[in-house]
């Protein structure tokens, strides 16, 4: 009896200490011999991901003796995971972020900023390419994140469908269209493009890309407007090429990641793709050589509509962060220092295939492919950073979701017009101003 | 406290005036609180708690900004109920239209799988050859683990190269072309039939059960009466397995009403025909990171469902207080 009461006593006292750990905890070093690190999956499977990054975190510890306990989370479950840990408090120490939502991340204060000393301890922000560290953070404060990975969207089309139907590959989305609907033939199960038409992530995405082309602002004043004509006119640019042109594969509204997008592509299912520069990667597991596709940016109408800029792609990527809860903060800034260092950035990025994030690992011949200096040519010339403000997240979230669903309601043969792309973003824009 | 509670029974066993009792005697009484206090404990820990918490977050504005301390959050009184309950609104429109969907899944789905599991009870009633056999396969589905069961479904019901196409499309004919059912309105009949085979297994075993306590002797009178099998079905078993029903339709009823599983295995974000309530509320928290609405949704529901446990429980006492 005396037992369990003391048992009880505990448990009531863990309990109350518990409640009370929610939200305190600022990070030391009292572990200094173990982190958790938090891997984004940016392989063709998550156990490629651990395959890749295994045996790079075994050289880690044996160069610091720090054991570094990895878990990589798909995309359409990486931002749940983050917030209820940092909720809860109860996270890794190390953590891989979509760098688009680097702004409203920060804004949670879960993270640890890299000031001038902390950045200093990674190598400095002369070591990451400048253009790279534009979405680490909102602007004015100490970036919350450093880059770990570049990427950019380019159009990947099959050389080979296009050469037997004569065609080039498009300079405008007009020609992007025609040659897609010359490339459809759904009793021979070829389409003219795959989409993943089941993630919100390239939803979000894309609607940016197209709104921005089309002239829309997602943000105002802190305000969202994501139900303007131009952000319309964007959104149906994508989800038309399902609902109106028929130039998708309908099964296409079910494709949640990459590996569904790929595999029609490299088996000439579809002749062409708009996806993130790791893609070759998987082409080549898919059974397709680098000589059988080209890349090219993504087209924008011509002529641009009026007030709208010439967007191939948004500043994408990765970044990694330390949860301020951490227990090994010297360790966890020694792992990422690790991960961004030149020798690291050419392994990780040959295998899984993004672009580095510091100059100096473009010395390497591998990074001086056709694809990767078109990449580079997107990045550098036709491509912006999305809005670095803490609403940013809820933009991908909510539009992300509409675009999705309005792709499910064209496969599923329902109309998708004008109206009804415009009736659903207001929507997502009330939600925003009401939630928020 | 404990000094004035006596555990009945034990007083006559005590000589009165007994001084070794005198200093006993506390401590006894005390034993049974002792006892209950860890379930207590639990008991708070793992349901007051925690929804004395949720009902306290779902007054506040509890965005991005405050979810790493939460109990600086700033106190927003009814405002999110008022967005929750505002039929103007979007987020009260999609929270409308997930009940009603909600409600009619879970009409069916009770519906579907007591009929079935009555059915199946009663045709195992009578020992045959292959009864043991096949009762264990019609438990099979309850004995699953929910995910890999759902995601079996999920296979299945894919559009391209699920088998639910390949028997109805290609084989038996029955549709044309491929139809999509995890999207669209066929996700609707998705969740009902993958509810309905994960939970009659359940109702079949209950009733199996009630079945048992049922004496044989009534049928045998049913019979030399001339009561047929419906008359006998109709008259005997469908009012003495009453209790058992009132009981085993309630927990369908909560089960189907509040899964999260299925639906979340199923579809990750189910499409609007099939959005059901419990994983709508946490989607609509997660697309604007407002956590303090996605309380105050759940609030809404808690209070829905104990009115509707306990004006069911009530109208079960009248009836058969007058039966």
């Amino acid at each position: 009896m005396k037992a369990r009461g003391i048992a009880a006593l505990a448990a009531s006292v863990t309990l109350a200490a518990g409640l009370s750990a929610c939200g305190s905890g600022g990070g030391d070093d009292s572990s200094p011999k173990s982190l958790t690190y938090w891997a984004s999956n940016q392989g063709r499977s998550i156990q490629q991901d651990q395959q890749v990054l295994g045996p790079e975190l075994k050289k880690f510890e044996a160069k610091t003796g720090i054991k570094v306990k990895l878990e990589v989370i798909g995309w359409p479950d990486l931002l749940n995971r983050i917030l209820a840990a940092t909720s809860s408090g109860q996270g890794p120490d190390v953590v891989n972020v979509g760098n688009t939502w680097s702004a409203s991340l920060q804004a949670t204060g879960a993270f640890q900023p890299f000031d001038d000393a902390t950045i200093a301890k990674v190598g400095g922000k002369a070591k990451f390419i400048p253009s790279t560290l534009t979405s680490t953070g909102a602007a004015g404060k100490p970036p919350a994140f450093v880059p770990l990975y570049g990427l950019a969207y380019g159009l990947f089309y099959n050389k080979k469908l296009f050469a037997d139907a004569g065609l080039k590959p498009p300079q405008s989305w007009q020609e992007l269209v025609a040659d897609a609907k010359k490339l459809t033939d759904p009793a021979k199960k070829q389409y003219g493009v795959v989409m993943e038409g089941a993630s919100y992530t390239e939803g979000a995405h894309f609607a940016f890309m197209f709104g921005r082309q089309n002239g829309a602002n997602l943000f105002q004043g802190g305000q969202p407007g994501f139900d303007s004509p131009q952000m319309v006119a964007g959104v149906k640019q994508y989800v038309d090429l399902m609902a109106g042109q028929k130039v998708v594969n309908p099964s296409n509204a079910e494709y949640l990641n990459d590996a569904d997008m790929l595999k029609d592509f490299a088996a000439g299912k579809a002749a062409m793709m708009m996806i993130q520069s790791y893609a070759p990667k998987g082409l080549a597991e898919n059974g397709m050589k680098a000589g059988e596709f080209g890349v090219v940016p993504i087209p924008a109408p011509d002529p641009l509509p009026p007030g709208g800029h010439k967007v191939s792609s948004h500043v994408a990527g990765i970044n990694i962060g330390v949860f301020k809860n951490t227990k090994n903060k010297d360790g966890a800034l020694k792992l990422i220092d690790f991960l961004t260092s030149p020798d690291e950035q050419k392994i990780l990025d040959t295998q899984l295939g993004p672009l580095p994030v510091v100059q100096q690992a473009y010395n390497d011949p591998k990074f001086q492919t056709p694809e990767i200096k078109t990449f580079r040519d997107i990045l550098a010339n036709a491509s912006e950073t999305l809005p670095m403000i803490p609403q940013e997240a809820q933009f991908e979230t909510l539009v992300g979701n509409t675009v999705k669903q309005l792709i499910a309601d064209a496969a599923a043969g329902r109309p998708v017009d004008d109206q009804t792309i415009q009736s659903r973003l207001a929507a997502a824009n009330k939600k925003m101003q009401s939630g928020g | 406290m404990s000094r004035t509670v006596t555990a009945p029974g034990e007083a006559p066993s005590r000589a009165p005036g007994a001084p070794a009792h005198r200093v006993r005697r506390p401590r006894r009484a005390l034993l049974p609180y002792l006892l209950v206090l860890p379930a207590l404990i639990a008991e708070l820990a793992i349901h007051v708690i925690p929804m004395l918490v949720g009902a306290w977050m779902s007054l506040l504005h509890l965005t991005q900004f405050f979810i790493r301390n939460w109990t600086a959050a700033p106190y927003g009184g009814l405002t999110n109920y008022r967005v929750a309950v505002d039929t103007n609104g979007p987020v009260a429109k999609d929270l409308i239209h997930s009940f009603l969907i909600t409600v009619a899944v879970t009409v069916l789905v009770v519906a579907l799988s007591w009929m079935f599991g009555l059915a199946a009870a009663v045709f195992l009633e009578k020992p045959f050859r292959g009864r043991g056999v096949l009762r264990t396969l019609f438990l099979v589905p309850y004995a699953l683990p929910v995910f890999t069961a759902v995601i079996t479904w999920r296979f299945m019901f894919q559009r391209d190269n699920g088998m639910v196409n390949a028997l109805l499309s290609d084989e038996l004919h029955l549709a044309h072309g491929h139809p999509f059912w995890l999207l669209g309105g066929n996700s609707f009949v998705a969740i009902v039939v993958v509810n309905v085979w994960r939970l009659w297994p359940f109702a079949f075993l209950t009733l199996m059960a009630g079945l048992q306590s049922i004496p044989g002797d009534l049928y045998e009178a049913a019979a030399i009466d001339g009561a047929g099998f419906a008359r006998r079905l109709r008259s005997v078993t469908l009012p003495l397995l009453r209790p058992v029903n009132r009981v085993l339709l309630l927990v369908l009823f909560l089960w189907t009403f509040n899964d999260f599983n299925t639906a979340y295995v199923l579809f990750e974000q189910p499409p609007a025909d099939a959005d059901m309530i419990s994983i709508h509320i946490y989607n609509a928290s997660f697309l604007t990171w407002n956590f303090g609405l996605g309380s105050a949704m759940s609030v809404l529901l808690l209070a829905f469902l104990l009115v509707v446990t306990l004006g069911y429980l009530g109208a079960g006492r009248l009836r058969s207080r007058h039966a």
